[in-house]
C-alpha cells in the first residue's frame, strides 16, 4: 500500500504540492491527470524519493520513504519508475540495460538476470531485440525496453510518468497496450498521462490535480461522466 | 645511428642531428611521465570534482582554479629552484620537471573530465538512480563508459599542449631536445646557426604533435563531441 498523507512540496519559492491525501491500495490503478505545472509529476518523483518532500509524510508497505534512516536505494527496487524521456543506458544493449539493476542491485547471477530480462522483454515485445543498442529501436521501443528494464526488478508497485508524451502519435499505441496488459495482470500502477480515453479504460481511480491539489478524484465513469468539481468540467471540456 | 648520421651528412650537421634526435626521448618520456601523474591525479581530482560531499566538490574545484592559473614556468621554478632551497637537499630534475609537470596536466585534465561527465544528460543518473543504482555504480556503470567516449579527442588533443609544454624544463635544466637545441643554436660553430637549429627542433616537435592532432580529430569524428541531448529515435 503507498499511503500519502498532507504532502508538501515546494522549489523555492513555489509550492508544487500543497498538502496531497492518497492511498493507493494493493492492484490497484489509478492515474493522475492534470493541466501542466499542477504538480501530478512531481507527486511521482516524489513517492520513490527522487525528490525530498516539505512536509507531510509517504508510506510504502509501512516504510516512510523520507525518513532519515530509511534506504532509498533499497527502496526503489519496490517501487519501478518509468519517464517520459526513456533514459536508455546508450553504451548498452538492451539485454545489459534490463540484466544491469537486476544484476548490481539485486546481485544476481548472470544467467539468473538473463532469463528474467529475456522474460520481460519478450512480455512487452522485444524479444527479438536482445542484443540491439537503443539508438538502432524506435521510440515507443525504447520505451517498451525502460518498462521491462523497471518489471525486471520485480517491483511491487509502478509509477509511469507521461511516458508516451515523448512519442510520435503513430508509436502511442504500442506503449499504451503494454501499460494495459501489465494492468489486467494485477500490477499496482499510479500513471500521470494526458491520453484521457486510456485513462478512462484502465483506471480504477483517476485524479484531478488541479495547481497543486487534487480537486477530485473518483471512478472513471463518474470523473469523466460527471465531473464535480467545477476546474476538472473546464479541463476536461478543454481537453476533449 | 650516429655514425650513419654522421657519415650522412658529414661533421658538424650529423652529429647535431644526432644528439637533437637523442635529447627527444627525453621529451617523450617527460610527456609520457606529465601525461601518467597528471592523468592519476586529474582522475582523482575528477572524482572528488563530481562527488556527492560538498567538501570534496569545494576542494577539488579550488585545486583546479588554482593550478590552471599557475603559469607552468611558474611550477617549474617552483619545482626545481624553490623547493631545494626551502629544504636545502638537491632536487633531482627530473623530479622536479615531473612535479610541475604533473600539477599543471592534473588540473587541465580534471576540468576536461569533468565537463565530459557532465554533458551525460541528468536523464541518465535519475534513470540509474530510479533503478536502485548507488552514486559511484551510476558513475562507474552509467555514466563514465558514456563520458570517456565524449572526453577521448580533448584528452588527446591535450598531449600536445603537454609535448610543448615540456620544453619548458630547459630552464632548470633538464636535457630535452630544447635545451639540447638551444646549446647548439649559442655554438659558434658553422651550420648550427639558430636560423638552421631552430626550425629543424620546429619540425621535431611537429613529428611528434602533428600524429596526436590527427588522432584527436580522427576520434572526435568517430566518437563525436560533447552532446547535450539524448539520441531519440522517432
Amino acid at each position: 500500500m503507498i499511503d500519502i498523507q498532507n504532502v508538501r512540496k515546494s522549489f523555492g519559492d513555489l509550492e508544487v504540492l500543497k498538502g496531497i491525501d492518497l492511498t493507493v491500495e494493493r492492484g490497484e490503478v489509478v492515474t493522475v491527470i492534470g493541466g501542466s505545472g499542477s504538480g501530478k509529476s512531481t507527486l511521482l518523483t516524489c513517492i520513490n524519493g527522487l525528490e525530498p518532500i516539505n512536509g507531510g509524510k509517504i508510506t510504502i508497505d509501512g516504510t516512510e520513504v523520507h525518513a532519515r534512516s530509511t534506504d532509498l536505494n533499497k527502496l526503489r527496487t519496490k517501487v519501478g519508475i518509468v519517464f517520459q524521456q526513456f533514459n536508455a543506458f546508450p553504451h548498452l544493449t538492451v539485454m545489459e540495460n534490463v540484466t544491469l539493476a537486476p544484476r548490481k542491485v539485486l546481485g544476481m547471477g548472470r544467467a539468473e538476470a538473463e532469463a528474467i530480462a529475456e522474460k520481460q522483454l519478450r512480455h512487452v515485445g522485444l524479444a527479438d531485440k536482445l542484443s540491439t543498442y537503443p539508438s538502432r529501436l524506435s521510440g515507443g521501443q525504447q520505451q517498451r525496453m525502460a518498462i521491462a528494464r523497471a518489471l525486471a526488478m520485480s517491483p511491487g508497485y509502478m509509477l509511469f510518468d507521461e511516458v508516451t508524451s515523448a512519442l510520435d502519435p503513430q508509436l502511442v499505441g504500442e506503449v499504451l497496450e503494454t501499460l494495459k496488459m501489465l494492468a489486467e495482470e494485477g500490477m499496482t500502477m499510479i500513471l500521470v498521462t494526458h491520453e484521457m480515453s486510456f485513462a478512462r479504460d484502465v483506471s480504477d481511480r483517476v485524479a484531478f490535480f488541479h495547481k497543486g491539489v487534487m480537486a477530485e478524484i473518483g471512478a472513471p465513469d463518474q470523473l469523466f461522466g460527471a465531473p464535480r468539481h467545477p476546474e476538472t468540467q473546464a479541463f476536461l471540456s478543454k481537453v476533449r | 645511428m650516429k655514425d650513419l648520421l654522421t657519415g650522412l651528412l658529414g661533421a658538424p650537421e650529423g652529429v647535431v642531428l644526432y644528439q637533437l634526435l637523442f635529447a627527444t626521448q627525453f621529451t617523450i618520456y617527460l610527456s609520457a611521465i606529465a601525461f601518467a601523474g597528471g592523468g592519476t591525479v586529474g582522475a582523482l581530482v575528477t572524482l572528488l570534482r563530481i562527488a556527492p560531499a560538498r567538501s570534496a566538490r569545494s576542494l577539488a574545484t579550488a585545486y583546479i582554479w588554482f593550478f590552471q592559473s599557475a603559469p607552468l614556468l611558474m611550477l617549474l621554478f617552483l619545482f626545481g629552484l624553490g623547493v631545494p632551497r626551502l629544504l636545502g637537499v638537491n632536487v633531482n630534475v627530473w623530479l622536479a620537471a615531473s612535479a610541475a609537470l604533473t600539477l599543471y596536466t592534473s588540473a587541465y585534465l580534471a576540468e576536461v573530465w569533468r565537463s565530459a561527465v557532465q554533458s551525460i544528460p541528468t536523464g541518465q543518473w535519475e534513470g540509474a538512480e530510479a533503478l536502485g543504482l548507488r552514486f559511484w555504480q551510476t558513475l562507474r556503470l552509467v555514466v563514465l563508459p558514456q563520458a570517456v567516449r565524449v572526453s577521448l579527442a580533448p584528452t588527446v588533443g591535450f598531449l600536445v599542449q603537454i609535448i610543448k609544454g615540456t620544453s619548458l624544463a630547459y630552464i632548470i635544466g633538464f636535457s630535452d631536445l630544447m635545451s639540447v637545441g638551444k646549446r647548439w643554436a649559442n655554438a659558434p660553430v658553422e651550420g648550427t646557426e639558430p636560423f638552421i637549429i631552430y626550425p629543424l627542433m620546429a619540425l621535431i616537435y611537429f613529428a611528434l604533435c602533428f600524429p596526436l592532432s590527427r588522432l584527436s580529430l580522427g576520434l572526435e569524428k568517430r566518437l563525436g563531441t560533447v552532446r547535450k541531448t539524448p539520441p531519440i529515435a522517432a
